[in-house]
């Protein structure tokens, strides 16, 4: 599913150029969990946005679904995004004045998805997470968790190749971070590829593989037994 | 991009921000209404201005004797200049092809009294000519005709307001007034635009008042119109002959300044119309003023409002929103306010300039309005500028990389 090879990543700031990522090769097969490990500053945040089509390296490949990830303008970035991938981030990032549903259904719009057929479309994926009931409610009338919780339907409403998570369980309690593990871990059990960013370690064991990173190279790329997010709550 | 499906998405983010978009909104609402308002009353002031000194004829001169200052053929300086009904014949003779009309005034004082009634007014002997060169428009009756002028008739013409104070109402067509201690009978009734004070004189023939007055054949004032089709130009000539047959007539020097003088009211009318012109271009001074602070408070609150929703528009990038896309809706969006408030303040700013008709006249503003025309394209100037005041953000919005806009706390 996704190719990665000889993957180079440098920022400069000021005089000094900082390399991140030094040389990166991985590959991703289908229906994977891929937990991405590593301390801040390892480069796992810049890799995530390399692979979110949110930045571009400096140097290597990247294929994604045998697809070449290359010369990317904002107006070709955004499309493969809406395509292929699906974001969940730390901070949810939905948007506060538009209710749960209309934050589901807004990656049909930019799909240009009929209207009606959006709506039945995000109301079938905020029943998956379980929040038919809130469709109606704006973001800041739902807890850290439902809001973790519908920004993954959204992710899942395009239908993309691959989930990106990063820090998904970041702002989260617990409880309420192996709640949304064991819906991650739901989606991934239907086949969709998932890559987790965190430096979690209870977090990355209910993932199927883990790599961890460290100075922008990976040191340890090994399968693990999932430990399923069920046990815990 | 212009579907239904993106008006109605725009239609959701204006409903569901509020204050957003009451601010911008309110802004050019505001600079409308006042660019209005503020244009309607420099044209109401160029109203007023203009029928302040527009009452009267404007193809007239007027005449007034003065004293000499040159000595002349044998006449000493500061020798009085008296017009007589010579000066009135002999100038229509000799004019005839260029006069539309002529009219010579006496002015005087009278009580005016009629019955136990009475008061002080202006009187002002006159001929026919005279109702054109005042404008003076009849309310009932009559005006001196030639028969009273030859015939010395004892008839008077009284102003409006004349016959509201001594009749009190009543009609005073027919009735017989005492103008000092003689008797006139009220011919007509009349009106003017150039306000009270000439509603309050009382017009008499010129010959009766010089018949009264010892039977003297002096006139004051002798007021000559010139027919229109001579133009401008023809104007001037006329002025420079004029004065100069004058001048013979009374043994003045051709370069006496003070023996008599000559009001050409073309001569005032330019002067009135440039001062005119200075008003409308003060008006559109401090129109274009407003018009400015206008677009510059749309500018400001467009900046502010792209820059608020920097993070909502990377979010809309993350999940596959092109710069262009995003772009357009910024665009769209703040078209749509700005021509909406637009239309809200042209029209409550036009209602209000026509309900306010002629309350204002005491101001001297009268009949304040605005050229459709002007207001319409004084809004689309300020859609323009609202457009291009959220263009500028709203692609450097679209231009940040999503990761830099979601970071953007």
């Amino acid at each position: 599913m996704i190719e990665i090879k000889d993957l180079h990543k440098s920022y400069t700031i000021g005089k000094n150029a900082l390399h991140v990522l030094k040389g990166i090769n991985f590959n991703v097969k289908e229906g994977e969990l891929v937990a991405i490990m590593g301390s801040s500053g390892s480069g796992k945040s810049t890799l995530l946005n390399i692979l979110g089509m949110l930045d571009v390296a400096d140097e290597g490949t990247y294929t994604l679904d045998e697809f070449p990830i290359k010369d990317l303008n904002e107006t070709k970035a955004a499309k493969y995004r809406n395509k292929f991938l699906g974001f969940i981030f730390q901070s949810f990032n939905l948007i506060n004045y538009k209710s749960a549903l209309e934050n589901v259904a807004l990656p049909l719009y930019y799909q240009k998805v009929p209207r009606k057929e959006r709506n039945e479309t995000a109301m079938k994926y905020l029943a998956k997470v379980g929040l038919a009931d809130w469709a109606s409610h704006l973001p800041s009338e739902l807890s850290g968790g439902q809001k973790q919780r519908i920004a993954i339907a959204r992710a899942l409403a395009a239908q993309p190749k691959v989930l990106l998570a990063d820090e998904p369980t970041g702002a989260l309690d617990s409880k309420t971070s192996y709640e949304v593990m064991q819906l991650i871990q739901e989606i991934n059990d239907e086949g969709k590829t998932i890559l987790v960013v965190t430096h979690e370690d209870d977090i990355a064991k209910m993932c199927k593989r883990v790599v961890q990173l460290k100075d922008g190279v990976i040191i340890e790329d090994k399968y693990v037994e999932q430990v399923r997010a069920s046990d815990h709550v | 991009m212009f579907n239904r499906d993106s008006w109605q998405e725009i239609f959701e983010t204006i409903s569901k921000n509020k204050l957003r978009t009451f601010l911008s909104g309110f802004t050019v609402a505001l600079g409308i209404f006042i660019f209005v308002i503020l244009f309607g009353f420099g044209n109401g002031l160029k109203n007023s201005f203009q029928e302040f000194f527009m009452d009267d004829a404007t193809n007239i001169f007027r005449l007034f004797p003065g004293r000499t200052t040159i000595p002349h053929n044998g006449f000493k300086t500061g020798r009085f200049i008296e017009f007589d009904n010579d000066d009135l014949a002999e100038i229509q003779k000799t004019f005839k092809s260029k006069i539309q009309y002529i009219t010579p005034r006496i002015t005087r004082n009278y009580t005016v009294k009629f019955k136990s009634k009475s008061n002080n007014y202006g009187l002002r002997a006159v001929a026919p000519g005279h109702q054109a060169a005042e404008k003076t428009i009849l309310m009932k009756g009559r005006y001196i005709n030639n028969e009273d002028i030859e015939n010395k008739t004892k008839y008077a013409v009284i102003g409006r307001l004349v016959e509201k104070d001594l009749f009190e109402g009543k009609d005073a067509l027919g009735k017989f007034i005492d103008i000092g201690k003689r008797s006139f009978k009220v011919v007509g009734v009349f009106q003017d635009d150039g306000g009270d004070n000439e509603e309050r004189y009382v017009y008499i023939p010129y010959t009766t008042n010089q018949l009264i007055e010892k039977n003297t054949d002096k006139l004051e004032q002798i007021i000559v119109a010139f027919k229109p089709e001579i133009g401008y130009g023809g104007a001037m000539n006329f002025e420079e002959e004029l004065m100069t047959f004058m001048k013979k007539r009374h043994n003045i020097h051709p370069n006496d300044q003070g023996a008599i003088y000559l009001r050409n009211v073309a001569d005032d009318l330019e002067q009135n119309q440039q001062f005119g012109s200075l008003l409308q271009m003060v008006v559109s001074f401090v129109g274009l003023g407003t018009l400015i602070a206008g677009i510059i408070g749309i500018s400001n609150i467009m900046v502010y409002v792209v820059k608020e929703r920097t993070k909502e528009l990377g979010v809309r990038k993350a999940i596959g929103a092109s710069p262009r896309s995003v772009i357009l809706m910024i665009l769209q969006e703040s078209i749509f306010i700005t021509t909406a408030a637009g239309y809200v303040g042209l029209f409550s700013g036009i209602m209000l300039l026509s309900s306010l008709g002629d309350s204002l006249d005491d101001y001297f503003i009268k009949n304040p309005y605005i050229n459709t025309g002007t207001a319409i394209f004084a809004t689309i100037i300020l859609i323009v500028f609202g457009a291009i005041a959220g263009y500028v953000p709203a692609r450097r919005a679209a231009r940040i990389k999503p990761i830099v806009a979601l970071r953007d706390e």
